[in-house]
């Protein structure tokens, strides 16, 4: 008897060992033992084909480190490699029906050419696949430091309509209008999308961004649209607010917000707003999803594919597309893998060593990327 | 300048504030961000069939639908009475599974002896449910005699010794046949390694006694070791269960995935589960290429006493934790967190615990608990 207690004992007497050499993160220690009780099914780690579009800029060099971690993990997945550039005219056909087949995508930025007759290739994929929502997760990371604490928003923008509609003509020469489309249909099921989010990650509030005083019929339909869908949540608090109180808002008190259901342009705005006072566009992961089909990419700003220097010298910031691939990985239902990867990224944020230009640091791509693989579990 | 920099300076300066030293996890997980991005339609609720059983079955069924609704969870049962003397399962209680494609259940008591065979493998059986699996782990805050216990163990459920092909030669003589197939071997081994796969584990054992049955668990060592072939970035050894045993209750740590037969399984389980807490916290469940059911993770036979059930005793926890995996196999992985997440800070706090883990709670005492800490 007194041989079992000794050990039992000592446990109790001892002081509870720090699990993590970064004390001030209490996620390093706890996620590294955190047992995810998950029973797969017979045939759940048949690899699964994904479609990837490099694009264009900094699009290969970052969807050149998710390939490598992801083989460095021995993920279940497989990529099925397409080149597609900013300025084709349309997006090929094969490309399309390589992701209706895959049902998931994963893209670097393709470049619009500003003016000219060529409709954006990021928002033609959009519509073609009719992936009416997109969604950023702007958070900060433990070990960033940013001037705002506190910032968990979930930016839900829809995606096909609205001042996207791509409907300009020349009345006269001189004079050009250009058409905001708002319908029932689109802003019902992106209501429908942001609150069956909220409910289904246990968030607390949504909040409609508008500027329905000057747009009344068009912005006071997309209000309709929520506050129906609103009354079928009573556990979620809704509320709304006008966009340009809203940026200021983000910027002044971040923490009032949760998640926020916007229009197509109001969308892009805020979310860049919010991916920015979080710690900028390089790091907030994000996606477009319909009901059939996903691509994940950059959170916010997918057009913007960085300059020619970062490109030459390779100092694009991966941490974003990896993030998004462990999206990604969730939504092919491998949340093992997608939970290391995270922890591997979040570890190495963290620790401070490996950050490019854009987080104050001075690595590479490739730099940072080989200390995510080191840091895998 | 100067403005926006002081609050930054603040922080920086500022000791981290520690949420409580003693559990890395309370504060961690409260924060967690799991970035996912559900389908539309993803929040429909799902139909799960329940099963309460005999003895302390209602009581900690009941447990989990009460915490279910304070969740809201987008589940929906469908119960029904089922009791471990009825000589089958009922065929609607068959056919709800069929559709629902998920269950959680009591135990269902089976008599000792007697002609009338155990419900629960006939449930196995017919569903062809042919691997289960019992995650045995330490839990933060309860104190065992063994550390570093992270235990799979995962068991062939539906043929060696459990085939229930017996028969009387002449009288006094018995014969109970034991019978191992390639088929079912192979399946359970693929089934286990692309488990280890899956969720990153290191090690697969095979738990067998062929030097003894030379031919039956030697056709399962066999398979065992044509699958290994394939996962070569995963361990694989072999153990006979007399040295298993005497090795779980010596070194655990040692263990990571186990793979066995139907009845060394069955009690390599209950070992694993007892020395890392009990049966009366560890999940499991049984799953099958179409169908699963979500129960005690080992000894899903034993229903307790009658003392435990007119005292209202039983430990919920158990299959609290099998139905945070239910909801995750329904692919909800925000509720499974936070039901396992408040599960295990009940279970940390120590302060509302049932006779079988050293407390004097009652079972609705447990679960006000851990509906107070859902989060």
């Amino acid at each position: 008897m007194a041989r079992r207690s000794t050990p039992l004992l000592r446990r109790l007497l001892a002081p509870s060992p720090s699990p993590s050499p970064y004390p001030s993160t209490p996620l390093a220690g706890a996620v590294s033992r955190r047992t995810v009780t998950y029973m797969p099914r017979p045939g759940d780690g048949a690899p699964r084909g994904v479609t990837l579009i490099p694009g264009d800029g900094i699009g290969p060099l970052v969807t050149g480190a998710v390939r490598q971690v992801m083989e460095a993990m021995h993920a279940p997945v497989y990529f099925e490699t397409y080149e597609v550039h900013g300025d084709m005219p349309t997006v090929p056909a094969e490309v399309i029906e390589s992701i209706r087949r895959n049902k998931v995508c994963l893209k670097g930025g393709l470049a619009t050419p500003v003016g000219g007759g060529v409709s954006s290739l990021n928002v033609q994929l959009r519509k073609e696949l009719d992936l009416y929502a997109a969604l950023v997760n702007c958070f900060n990371l433990p070990g960033l430091p940013t001037r705002h604490d506190n910032v968990d928003i979930v930016v839900i923008r829809e995606n096909t309509e609205g001042e996207y509609s791509g409907l300009e003509h020349e009345v006269v020469p001189g004079v050009v209008e250009s058409l905001k489309v708002i319908t029932k249909f689109c802003s019902e099921r992106i209501a429908k999308y942001a609150f069956e989010y909220a409910y289904l990650n246990n968030r607390k509030k949504v909040t409609a961004v508008h500027k329905a005083n000057i747009m009344k019929l068009a912005d006071g339909l997309f209000l309709e649209s929520c506050r129906e869908v609103a009354k079928k949540y009573p556990g979620i608090q809704y509320n709304e607010i006008i966009v340009d109180n809203c940026c200021m808002q983000l910027v002044a008190k971040p923490e009032q917000f949760d998640v926020m259901v916007t229009p197509n342009l109001y969308g892009n705005l805020v979310a860049n707003v919010a991916a920015g006072i979080a710690g900028g566009t390089g790091v907030m992961p994000g996606g477009n999803v319909g009901q059939d089909h996903a691509i994940f990419e950059q959170g916010a700003s997918a057009g913007n594919v960085g300059n020619e220097k970062i490109v030459e010298k390779k100092r694009a910031n991966p941490v974003v597309l990896l993030l998004s691939s462990a999206m990604m990985l969730r939504h092919l239902q491998f949340p093992s893998f997608a939970d290391r990867l995270e922890t591997a990224v979040k570890r190495v944020i963290a620790e401070g060593k490996y950050r490019t230009k854009d987080l104050g640091g001075t690595s590479t791509t490739q730099e940072v990327t080989d200390a995510v693989i080191a840091k895998l579990g």
